[in-house]
This record gives structure tokens, C-alpha cells and sequence, in this order.
């Protein structure tokens, strides 16, 4: 699959909370971001778990998050940030890019 | 404490609890590989024995290299499973990102999922970083871990978490500390721990 995303891009995770092996934590989902690189292309992991061959590979990125966004109480400075590795049908264009509804 | 032991430690209970669903899952896998034969009792042993001799000297050894050869940091940056494996460590299928901190950026690792780790260049991770306190509160309030690690960092340093959640694993490039001018990469790998390969610490000289 070629890459949706490029980094600097601004995306947000999605807000969903299917059952299964899932590699997106639950406090990053409906959070904001923007993508620092793409790591590649790998099997779906949420395949994986289940003895499938996660094919086809799907495009992982590094997105970085404003920690006082992530936690709206943070303690730390304003610049502080957590990178997370994200697949891509995990991740929408942020709001505001797309006009679809 | 113990009076009755001429040493101090501490005594962990036998483990005397039924084998879990995945001990006896492990245990039934590797005993129909072994006699299959697709696999013997010995490649097993063989695993563990050289997944226990990693230690983070290797990773020091990477860190002293990039701390004295501006080339291989870069390119250690660019590609860090690629870097290592130019210094002849066997990466397998690690791919490896290599983040550099700075006088204004400071890194730190966890696996908020499960236990993540760059085992090929750190060797077994410490039960710290597994326990469910440091991967709640490494990315929820991590100056307050670096705290506890006795590490306090200045408020206009930037704190970068990585939370290893998927296909990478993460190696921190500390910052080389000062006072170390001139030292062979030998000397320099010698102030290079794991923690500080993990961003709980800094490299320092005295």
C-alpha cells in the first residue's frame, strides 16, 4: 500500500473501540496529531494475533502528540510531546483538512 | 532484612502456583516442535542462553561510536538497524530508531502496551520498565519519573516520551557528558548505563 500521509502531516486517531489484539493505546484514540515519519510497511498486527498472514502490509507511522493535548491537566512544559506508532487505518486527515462527514 | 543470613536479600516465595494458561501453551508448543523435530532441546537452550548474554554494553558500545564519530551518528540517526549491524551486532529483525537528546531535548522510552524493548543492544529489560506504574506514568508524567530516577531536568528542556507500541524499538543517544574531551571511545562507553539508554538517567563524567 502506498502511504495515505506524509510527515508534518496533521491527522487524528480514531475514535473507535473495536474488540481484539489492537496496538493503538486507548488514551492516544480522538487525540490530534502530526505525523513525524513513516516507518515502513508491516502486517496488521490486529491480524496477526489471530494466526492470519496480516497481508496486505499496512503503512506505520511515528505521529507526535502535545502532551497538554493528550492530558488536558499535564504538569510538564508546553513543548513536551509523546511519539506513538500508529497504522494507518487508525488515522483520519485531522478535522477541518477533509469536508467529507 | 533476614537475622538468620549472613547476607542481605530478597527471599522470593517459591513458586508453587499452578503453571498459567500460557506457561502450559509455551510448554505444549515447544514440545511438539522438539519432537517433530523441528527443533530440539538444545536450539532451545541455545536461544535462551544467547538472548541472556545480551547486555547493554552492546548499546554503550553504539553510544561511545556516535559520541566520537560524527559520520556514524549520523548515520546511526538515518538507520539504526543498519548502524549496529556495521559494528557487527546481529539485529535480526529489529528495526531500530535511534533519538538523540540534547542540551534542549531530553528522551524517554516506554512500551505503554506490553514490554517493548531493544533487547539485541540492552539484553532483558529491567522489571521496572514492565511493571504497570512506569508504562501508566511514563507517557501520563514523565518528569515526575524522571524525578523519582533522580533526574530532574530544567523546565525549557523538552521532554520527548517514545511509546513503542508497535514494529520499532527505540535506543536513546544521551547527550555525551562534559569533562569528557579527549577520552577513547573505551573510557566513554564505560559512563554509558542502561538507564540512560532508556532516558531514566544522563551519562555522567565523575
Amino acid at each position: 500500500m502506498s502511504p495515505r500521509f506524509k510527515p508534518g502531516d496533521a491527522v487524528t486517531v480514531r475514535r473507535a473501540y473495536p474488540p481484539g489484539h489492537l496496538r493503538t493505546p486507548h488514551f492516544i484514540r480522538g487525540k490530534a496529531g502530526m505525523v513525524e515519519r513513516l516507518c515502513g510497511n508491516f502486517p496488521n498486527p490486529e491480524e496477526l494475533a489471530y494466526g492470519r498472514n496480516g497481508l496486505p502490509a499496512l503503512p506505520l507511522y511515528r505521529v507526535r502528540f502535545v502532551q497538554r493535548q493528550v492530558w488536558p491537566d499535564y504538569a510538564g512544559a508546553p513543548g513536551d510531546t509523546v511519539d506513538i506508532e500508529i497504522y494507518e487505518h487508525w488515522l483520519e486527515p485531522a478535522a477541518g483538512e477533509t469536508s467529507h462527514a | 532484612m533476614h537475622d538468620d543470613h549472613p547476607h542481605s536479600h530478597d527471599h522470593r516465595p517459591d513458586q508453587d502456583r499452578p503453571l498459567s494458561d500460557h506457561q502450559l501453551m509455551e510448554i505444549a508448543v515447544r514440545e511438539l516442535l522438539i519432537e517433530k523435530r523441528i527443533l530440539t532441546a538444545d536450539d532451545v537452550r541455545r536461544a535462551v542462553e544467547a538472548m541472556d548474554a545480551r547486555s547493554p554494553a552492546l548499546g554503550a558500545q553504539v553510544v561511545a561510536r556516535a559520541w566520537t564519530d560524527p559520520a556514524f551518528k549520523a548515520r546511526l540517526l538515518a538507520n539504526g538497524t543498519a548502524a549496529c549491524e556495521e559494528l557487527g551486532i546481529a539485529m535480526g529483525p529489529t528495526k531500530l530508531v535511534v533519538v538523540e537528546s540534547t542540551p534542549e531535548v531530553h528522551n524517554l522510552i516506554v512500551c505503554t502496551l506490553c514490554s517493548c524493548y531493544p533487547r539485541m543492544l540492552l539484553g532483558l529489560p529491567p522489571d521496572w520498565y514492565k511493571s504497570r506504574a512506569y508504562r501508566a506514568r511514563a507517557v501520563r508524567e514523565p518528569r515526575a519519573v524522571l524525578s523519582e530516577f533522580g533526574t530532574e531536568l530544567a523546565d525549557d528542556v523538552t521532554v520527548r516520551v517514545h511509546d513503542s507500541t508497535a514494529d520499532m524499538r527505540y535506543l536513546v543517544l544521551p547527550l555525551r557528558p562534559p569533562g569528557t574531551d579527549g577520552w577513547s571511545e573505551e573510557r566513554l562507553a564505560g559512563l554509558v548505563t542502561r538507564d540512560s539508554m532508556v532516558g531514566v538517567s544522563v551519562p555522567q563524567a565523575a
